[in-house]
């Protein structure tokens, strides 16, 4: 979680110092969703469907924060060689595309295709209350039911989509949605990976077990900007919702010196993954003969 | 021996690549037997492959991208959208996603799905069942389109197709199906000389003088392939004009060489097609002549499309909307009168 952050942090750091160039959409404050869900997923089997806010999933997913940066950069080393930027990643089991709603249908083909294979493969969506707005989510939790798909789908709720609040865009209950299609759902409302990682374990356990969708919903808080700079909410109101700081949370558990140590190492690990990304050759840099 | 209608042959081949490829689906809607499809193509399918047809709701927004998830974990889905009018619901799956991801995520995936769809009008089914719309997918790149005729080898079209490795959008035509697939016999079809190109999707090219001096390269593809053919005929037989007609199977990537083939012993292009005239297929492989071989043109080429607006239900006012055989004849004569 502290890699994801500070992955973050230092992304939005180089975009005000000019070193950036693009978008990006950082899920400062929500990483105990990533964290607490992947931890129950097998990279070589399982396969994880993000969206535009996907460093966190990446990151926990790939453990390729290097790979992330360098595409961040613009980098010919980068996870898509520079061509997909920040939302549209793609590595292993692991693929991202940056349209609300254009996920679902996708990673319904491919929980269709995994059920297929027959090798127990869970594929796990993430997707936030915004693309709740989408149609292709009811059409996708349909079939996923119909056709008893090893799908988790995972809304994140951080109660904005984009600058628009929750209470204009979202009707209801989000959970019912998901029962109303016959699918089992849960809810959490904790900044605490343990507790994410309780709810999701059983989910996943589930889904592979019995071969049939689940839906989790984990309302979350973003302390950041939806991308950069472009945060209209009241400062105070940010700083109120920093009592649910999964790194705090997680980090006050730890023993001082421990919790030191993880941080150097993941400060280390960031310094060489931007002096490699600053090393690596631009993407679409013509060759000097 | 009975020639086969065109439905059968696009059935008989999809028989033939369930059986050989256990990695072929076919997802859509009413695809189950009895019914079989609303055009019967994928008939049998059900019965012999329960578990590799897959009938849907009636969900095309999301239908796409399961074919393309399907296709991005190794599998090789056939999608059957019942009328291509749908396509439209689908849209931002073709353009956000099955185009995008081969080249996107820098060449580690490929995506070879077949979307199957039928287009074209003569069956009064109105303006949101009639349509062409293939012009729309001419701006996609990265993508394979092509537009099966009833005089192509369909199931050789279609096999190809299923064996891309390109996400392949298979432009069926509502009118052909239940028409004889007619092939050329003996390199001849009523009458004119016929030569198939090269590779994959092969283009036919016909004359009806042995591909000596000719009055105009008339284009066409899917629908208005069998109207080109009859308007070279008629031109032949009334007024001793010789055309030559070049019947496209592959739009994406657009199959320029037999055009301008034909084009640099004609020295006149029209272009014919079902869909609506402004930004059509038309236009693009009038734009790729004048910039290829605008030294071979004698005069300027042009276009018989469907008027820009509504397809109408009532067979009459259908058929002022929509071009035909009389349409491309007054086009070549035109071209006659422009020649320098």
């Amino acid at each position: 979680m502290y890699l994801i952050r500070r992955f973050e942090e230092t992304l939005l750091d180089m975009f005000s110092a000019g070193l950036l160039v693009g978008t990006t959409h950082t899920c400062i404050g929500q990483e105990a969703n990533a964290v607490g869900v992947i931890a129950h997923l097998d990279p070589q089997r399982d396969v994880v469907v993000s969206n535009h806010r996907c460093h966190g999933h990446y990151i926990a997913f790939t453990d390729d924060a290097p790979g992330l940066l360098a595409e961040v950069m613009g980098r010919e080393t980068g996870t898509c060689g520079g061509r997909g930027g920040s939302q549209h990643l793609c590595r292993g089991n692991f693929y991202t595309n940056g349209v609300q709603g254009s996920i679902l249908p996708l990673a319904v083909g491919i929980a269709l295709a995994e059920r297929e294979r027959g090798e127990g493969a869970v594929t796990a969506v993430f997707l936030g209350d915004g693309t709740l707005g989408q149609g292709t989510v009811y059409e996708c939790l349909n079939m996923a039911s119909l056709w008893s798909l090893p799908l988790l789908f995972v809304v994140e709720n951080n109660r904005y989509a984009q600058s628009t609040p929750a209470e204009l865009a979202v009707s209801g209950s989000i959970a019912a949605r998901a029962r109303a299609f016959g699918i089992e759902a849960a809810e959490l409302d904790s900044a605490d990976v343990l507790d994410v990682s309780e709810l999701a374990g059983q989910a996943v356990e589930r889904v592979r077990a019995r071969g049939a969708p689940s839906f989790l919903v984990l309302h979350t808080h973003r302390f950041s900007p939806h991308s950069k700079g472009d945060d209209t909410r009241d400062p105070a109101e940010i700083e109120r919702l920093r009592v649910h700081d999964p790194i705090t949370i997680a980090g006050g558990r730890l023993d001082h010196g421990v919790r030191q140590g993880i941080e150097a190492e993941c400060e280390r690990q960031l310094q060489a993954a931007r002096e490699a990304g600053e090393a690596a050759p631009a993407a679409g840099a013509v060759a000097v003969q | 021996m009975r020639e086969r209608r065109c439905v059968e042959a696009l059935n008989g081949a999809l028989h033939e690549l369930f059986e050989r490829r256990s990695d072929v689906y076919l997802i859509g809607e009413d695809l189950l037997d009895p019914y079989g499809g609303a055009f019967k193509v994928g008939k049998g399918l059900s019965s012999r492959w329960p578990e590799r047809v897959i009938t849907t709701p009636i969900s095309e927004a999301s239908l796409f991208g399961v074919a393309a998830g399907m296709a991005l974990r190794g599998y090789r889905p056939v999608l059957e959208i019942m009328f291509g009018d749908f396509l439209a619901l689908g849209f931002d799956q073709v353009v956000n996603g099955i185009s995008k991801y081969r080249e996107m995520y820098n060449e580690q995936v490929s995506v070879p799905l077949v979307v199957r769809t039928p287009m074209g009008g003569r069956r009064g089914y109105g303006p949101t069942h009639s349509q062409s719309l293939e012009k729309f997918l001419m701006g996609v790149p990265n993508v394979t389109m092509v537009a099966a005729s009833e005089l192509h080898d369909l199931h050789g079209l279609m096999v190809d197709a299923v064996e891309d490795d390109e996400p392949v959008f298979f432009i069926e035509n509502k009118v052909m199906y239940g028409r004889p697939n007619r092939r050329p016999d003996g390199g001849y079809l009523d009458g004119m000389r016929c030569v198939e190109g090269p590779g994959p999707y092969p283009s036919l090219t016909f004359s009806g003088n042995d591909f000596e001096e000719s009055a105009a390269t008339i284009v066409a593809y899917g629908g208005m392939v069998p109207h080109a053919l009859e308007a070279a005929v008629e031109l032949i037989v009334q007024q001793e004009i010789f055309c030559e007609v070049v019947a496209l199977s592959r739009l994406l990537p657009l199959d320029l060489d037999p055009v301008l083939e034909s084009v640099a012993r004609s020295g006149s292009l029209v272009t014919a097609e079902e869909g609506s005239l402004t930004a059509g297929v038309g236009a693009e492989v009038v734009a790729r002549v004048n910039e290829l071989a605008w030294d071979d043109l004698r005069a300027p080429a042009r276009r018989v499309a469907a008027r820009d607006g509504i397809i109408p239900a009532a067979p009459g006012l259908e058929a002022q909307t929509l071009p035909g055989t009389a349409e491309v004849i007054e086009a070549v004569l035109a071209r006659q009168a422009a020649r320098t």
